[in-house]
């Protein structure tokens, strides 16, 4: 593919708000997991919660959006000067020809849940202030983001589960190569719900302790929240900026569970070569690899099979939910913007939480950080359905 | 950006089947609402056909005759998925379960829960590893999809089946977003003019508010609003009756699809 210019990005999750933030937890191999305090949740977990979020309100015209997913939408929106970016894209290229391509699974679903506690006892009807198409519908984070931003593009919200956040880089790729817009805003939320708090539960697939990425004792994971954006432009546009390119993206199916990765890592591998074969790339090119390593037992297995199977036991990985929990839908952009922080900083992330890795684990896992240059990263994100998408970043130049 | 129709698949309130829909889009044929009849597809393992929701139903029947339709392999064809809500039965249940003192979900309903379950089971069913993605864009579903699979077509060079369905909520979220049936919709777009092209659309995204094509028969009319999947009605309509010219889709609020329609000789 043509690489695209990452002109701007911003992020906020459990490790704080900012890209400073972040960046200075991956030094420090810090954890913003805690045990799990939220709402009314009474499950024995850990949690990677975003603080504040039951205080926020949305800029007050948008009023009819307020929830959560776009609470934090908004919070992620205004770090980074990533709001004075897209206005000054705008100007550049005109609000109609700017994208909002963004990705969550869950969306505003937890203002249903809790109208579902307040339905009318007579009828059973949802209480009249519930607002169905600006909270609950998938849609309404990009619909809510698009208003933000006054950008009139093309916009849709992809929803693949934990990949879906990735993905939404080779839509806007797609629709910048065929010329249906100039630049386009990418990324999006997840927020804490009871849906998936008490979903992964019913998987036992959550974690009792802060999640253990690739550790021979891994028991599950540790679900947070986070936001993260890109501002994605054409390479040469804004020669004075040193940007971050992306330079590859591979998507794939594993055709196998709905539930469980395939166990020989077949989707993982294909989306990782496809990647690579986007960018023009191969193995022995990438520094570091950002695994999507959830601490399941099943997704580390696999993956490392896969990661080992492509790159040998040479190329540094790691996997950064033990600082940050399992985002979701937005672990796809959450891990973009630590790959890009990695290569920006010179330093290739830990693994928060990991005491020991599974002696069965083959490829290169990095527990501490690792100082060192890193000019191309990968970066994995894998979800529900068997749907995979692999990422490849570069400094430009 | 262009893109050949190689095959089409429908199934919706009264309409089994494109073959058997043609007519009726052509006037040849009244149309008449029934429930729509969607039986589970023949493809899915037996566990996955047990957990399968209406939408994979819808998903499959439709996805499998556009691509029998097209003569093309399922395996190995991209898809795009668009939906506005998903399985709205399976998330009543979780929805319900979690108002409860309990909060007891079962693991298959989870798994279900997800917007791209339909694209999983799609690719369980087909062994499909190829790209898929699934969007969501309220109203405009059907349209973002067309989006999306006419920029693969032009970017990638290669045939993408693209798979819009919606499945109506039960109480009490039907009151607050009534879809009004059960409609799904399969286009096999591909790069290249083949025997099997029925039509080339070219696909632009515009940026102003525009009514948006309606049908002729009050009944399908009513369809079309009723239901976000069915916002593809006037482009079915078109393709059925040969019909050479502009076709205006409804997208997001303040923008619509220009769909350029030519009927291949």
């Amino acid at each position: 593919m043509q690489s695209l210019a990452i002109s701007h990005y911003s992020v906020v999750n459990c490790l704080g708000a900012g890209a400073r933030a972040v960046a200075d937890a991956m030094r420090d191999k810090r954890s913003g997991l805690a045990r799990c305090d939220f709402e009314t949740v009474a499950l024995d977990t850990y949690i990677g919660r975003v603080p504040g979020l039951e205080e926020a309100r949305v800029r007050p015209d948008l009023g009819a959006y307020d929830c959560r997913n776009n609470r934090l939408a908004q919070l992620g929106i205004e770090l980074d000067g990533f709001a004075g970016a897209v206005a000054q894209a705008r100007d550049r290229y005109g609000a109609a020809r700017v994208g909002v391509f963004l990705g969550t699974s869950t969306s505003g679903i937890l203002e249903t849940e809790l109208a579902y506690r307040r339905r009318d006892p007579r009828t059973g009807a949802l209480p009249p202030d519930y607002r169905y198409a600006q909270t609950h519908n998938t849609f309404s984070l990009a619909d809510f983001v698009r208003r933000y931003l006054g950008l009139q593009g093309p916009a849709f919200v992809v929803s693949s589960a934990c990949s879906s956040t990735a993905k939404v880089f080779g839509n806007a790729a797609r629709m910048m190569a065929a010329g249906v817009c100039d630049a386009a805003v990418v990324g999006g939320v997840d927020t804490l719900c009871l849906t998936t708090l008490y979903g992964f539960h019913s998987l036992e697939l959550t974690s009792r302790g802060p999640c253990r990425p690739f550790d021979a004792e891994r028991d599950g994971l540790s679900i947070g929240e986070g936001a993260g954006f890109a501002l994605l432009e054409r390479v040469g546009v804004r020669p004075e900026d040193r940007a971050m390119l992306l330079l590859g993206i591979g998507e794939s199916c594993d055709a196998y569970h709905m539930s469980t990765p395939h166990p020989e890592g077949l989707g993982a591998r294909l989306a990782m070569q496809r990647a690579l074969e986007s960018a023009g790339l191969a193995p022995a090119d990438i520094d570091y690899v950002n695994l999507h390593g959830t601490a399941t037992r099943t997704n580390d297995a696999a993956e490392d099979r896969s990661v080992h199977e492509l790159f040998g036991d040479g190329t540094p990985c790691s996997s950064t939910k033990g600082a940050t929990g399992h985002l979701l839908g937005a672990a796809g952009i959450t891990e973009i913007i630590i790959s890009i922080l990695a290569i920006e900083h010179g330093l290739m992330p830990g693994s928060a939480n990991t005491r020991r890795i599974d002696p069965a684990m083959k490829c290169r896992y990095l527990i501490e950080p690792r100082k060192a240059r890193a000019r191309r990263v990968l970066s994995n994100s894998f979800g529900f359905g068997g749907s995979n998408c692999s990422v490849v970043l570069g400094a430009a130049g | 950006m262009l893109a050949f129709v190689e095959g089409v698949g429908l199934v919706g309130p009264g309409l089994r089947g494109w073959q058997a829909s043609r007519a009726i889009f052509a006037g040849k044929q009244g149309y008449s609402r029934a429930p729509t009849a969607v039986a589970a597809s023949e493809l899915l393992p037996a566990a996955e056909r047990r957990r399968a929701g209406v939408p994979v139903k819808l998903a499959l029947a439709a996805g499998q005759e556009a691509l029998a339709n097209a003569g093309r392999d399922a395996a190995a064809t991209a898809t795009v998925f668009a939906s506005s809500s998903g399985d709205c039965d399976n998330l009543h249940y979780i929805l319900e379960a979690l108002a409860t003192p309990e909060r007891q979900i079962s693991p298959t309903r989870f798994h279900n829960s997800v917007h791209n379950a339909v694209a999983g089971y799609w690719s369980i069913a087909t062994q499909c590893r190829a790209a898929s993605t699934s969007l969501c864009c309220h109203d405009g579903s059907f349209a973002a999809g067309l989006l999306e699979a006419a920029s693969q077509v032009a970017v990638a060079g290669a045939p993408v089946a693209l798979i819009a369905y919606d499945h109506p909520y039960p109480e009490p979220l039907n009151a607050v977003r009534p879809i009004s049936g059960d409609f799904g919709l399969a286009l096999v777009l591909a790069p290249q003019a083949t025997d099997r092209a029925v039509a080339t659309l070219d696909v632009a995204f515009v940026a102003q508010e525009t009514d948006a094509t309606r049908v002729a028969d009050p009944g399908l009319e009513a369809l079309r609003t009723g239901v976000p999947a069915a916002r593809s009605l006037p482009l079915l309509s078109a393709l059925a009756r040969g019909f050479r010219g502009t076709v205006i889709l409804e997208y997001v609020a303040g923008t619509h699809l220009r769909v350029a329609v030519t009927p291949c000789a």
